[in-house]
């Protein structure tokens, strides 16, 4: 079957919607199991990692939740195909270079993904859009209940389900979920924030930087033991500080526009006129300026713009979509080129394809009125919004002049 | 500064990580982070890259310097300390001694609370009826009471057929 006349299409999955997805993109929870006495992945011969995968795999396919579902081995995936799955979340990286003896089931909806022999023999994962991780924990549940009838899986009473890392050692769980948090990062409370989460034994990762450079202000968040806890737990423990860090996201974004809307919208602002107009634009810069233009979706700014527009460019945007799309054989600037058209065309006011979209609206406070008495050689200036932010973006441009005066009529 | 990894090259890649009141810290040339996964956001954790550094040595402390083998794989201490993980299932047997401490470090704890697979939870239960049963006999068959004595040899009979049709399944 081809792969992406299976796949959803981007647009497709942008516009699934889940609790929270203001701020908690999607949720994950995968399982590690492994078939007993078989040599984990990494140490098998490839003899035997195909014997394990024509056990595991047609177990997989028949699984009532897989009714509907693509599945392939990696030898028979182009490496272009692989780092679209990649881009997609639907696999690993490290998954993308197996070859033979490793394969890939995963259902219509995308809401489920067996990987075999990837580190271990099966990595099982459910996903959810949103905030939704007792509901990935339970439909993973399940499919694990349904495939230990199938399957001799390596376990003891002791350690629990045994697998090729002793990181996953035990319910071999990882729930996760990936967080946009453009208020935490300009409000510059994020490093406090992962070393708080950190404290609590829960890893926090970028999207695709490492440690906590993240991309387009993404930050994916899970646990990191596995052994010593039921999996109930675990996926509350994550539960209850995601709300914690949603709350965090939300006040962040609050004060931030109380005390400095300007500097708030400039960024927004900013972040829009160079997606709709630049001639070329890289992967990191797109990703980075999108966040800024969800922000903007969330807070009201650009009211005829779907933040599942901003979601699909997230993805469609990048290298190996734009490849897919146009050719294999694009060299990094004329990518940049490419996704710099994409971008006009899906964003412009004038593009006739997607919905006109006006340029961030300006903040209620900010009404123009020219100052009743000027001194020579002071241009007539916005009146401004509360005093502290004043101050913030003034002192930059009139440093020198003092201090202006912090009430709202000024007189000059 | 050297990569802790390959001792080779110049680390690059510096990467810290709390975990509960321990700070780890671990500094990686390009090519190691790279093998490691450090790009990936999915497969990375510090955990895993530190095990495999901290687990070979412990193992070398806990054999006295011996290489100890998986006898179901073949996997040696050495290959441990290479790929920062196991060989199969057998080698949690094998290399027990060593991984026990890291367990400890790295998890909660160290005996398993979560789910259990049915099969192996209805054996567990069995067996714990079989011994709450074997009990009662003795008891039954201390106070003289033979039909009480009687009743628990006729249940015990039928656990332990039930536990021998579960482990053939
Ligand atoms: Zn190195
Ligand atoms: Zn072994």
């Amino acid at each position: 079957m081809n792969l992406h006349e299976f796949l959803l299409s981007p647009d497709e999955s942008a516009r699934r919607e889940g609790p929270h997805n203001k701020i908690v993109m999607s949720s994950r929870v995968r399982l590690a199991r492994n078939i007993k006495g078989a040599a984990f992945p990494g140490w098998a011969k490839k003899a035997d990692r195909i014997k394990t995968l024509d056990i595991v795999r047609p177990a997989v396919e028949s699984l009532p939740q897989m009714a509907d579902h693509f599945s392939e081995t990696m030898d028979n995936l182009t490496l272009l195909d692989k780092n679209i799955l990649v881009e997609r979340h639907l696999i690993s990286r490290e998954h993308a270079a197996k070859n033979a003896g490793s394969g890939l089931v995963f259902n219509r909806e995308e809401t489920l993904c067996v990987m075999i022999n990837e580190e271990d023999h099966l990595r099982m994962q459910a996903l959810r859009p949103g905030l939704q991780l007792k509901q990935a924990w339970q439909a993973i549940d399940q499919v694990d209940s349904k495939l230990e009838k199938k399957l001799e899986y390596a376990f003891s009473p002791e350690l629990g389900y045994l697998t090729a890392c002793p990181t996953n050692l035990g319910t071999g769980i990882r729930v996760s979920a990936m967080l946009h948090l453009p208020g935490l990062v300009l409000a510059e409370q994020i490093n406090q924030i992962i070393q708080a989460v950190n404290k609590l034994g829960l890893a926090v990762r970028g999207l695709y930087g490492e440690g906590t450079e993240a991309l387009g202000n993404v930050f994916q968040v899970s646990n990191q033991m596995t052994l010593g806890e039921a999996e109930t737990d675990i996926v509350e423990r994550l539960s209850k500080v995601l709300s914690q860090i949603i709350e965090h996201e939300e006040n962040a974004r609050g004060t931030l526009l109380e005390k400095k809307p300007k500097t708030v919208y400039n960024h927004i602002g900013r972040a829009y006129g160079i997606l709709a107009n630049a001639h070329s634009i890289s992967s990191k810069e797109t990703m980075n300026l999108l966040s800024l233009m969800r922000l903007g979706v969330d807070l009201g700014l650009f009211p005829d713009l779907d933040r599942a527009l901003v979601d699909e460019l997230f993805v469609i945007t990048q290298p190996n979509h734009l490849q897919k799309r146009y050719s294999d054989k694009l060299t990094a600037e004329e990518r940049d080129l490419l996704r710099a058209d994409m971008l006009r065309d899906r964003l412009r006011p004038s593009a006739g394809r997607s919905q006109p979209t006006p340029p961030p609206v300006a903040p209620k406070s900010l009404t123009l009125r020219p100052r009743p008495f000027c001194h020579a050689g002071d241009s007539p200036d916005f009146s401004l919004g509360p005093p502290r932010w004043r101050r913030h973006t003034l002192s930059a441009r009139s440093a020198g002049n003092g201090e202006i005066g912090a009430n709202e009529d000024i007189s000059c | 500064m050297l990569c802790c990894v390959c001792k080779e090259k110049e680390a690059k890649v510096h990467l810290t990580q709390i975990v509960g009141d321990k700070m780890q810290k671990v500094d990686l040339c390009e090519g190691c982070a790279a093998q490691k996964g450090v790009n990936d956001p999915a497969g990375f954790s510090l955990a895993d890259l530190l095990l495999g550094l901290g687990a070979s040595q412990e193992m070398e402390q806990a054999t006295g310097g011996g290489e100890l083998k998986c006898s179901n794989c073949g996997f040696t201490q050495a290959d441990f300390k290479k790929a920062g993980r196991l060989g199969c299932s057998e080698c949690y047997t094998t290399f027990s001694e060593g991984l026990d401490g890291l367990l400890k470090t790295m998890h909660k704890g160290t005996k398993h609370m979560g789910k259990v697979p049915h099969a192996m939870q209805q054996s567990r239960e069995l067996s714990d009826k079989l011994k709450s049963l074997q009990k009662k006999l003795d008891k039954a068959v201390a106070e003289e009471d033979f039909e009480q004595a009687a009743a628990m040899r006729d249940e015990i009979k039928a656990t332990k057929e039930k536990i021998a049709s579960i482990a053939t399944a």
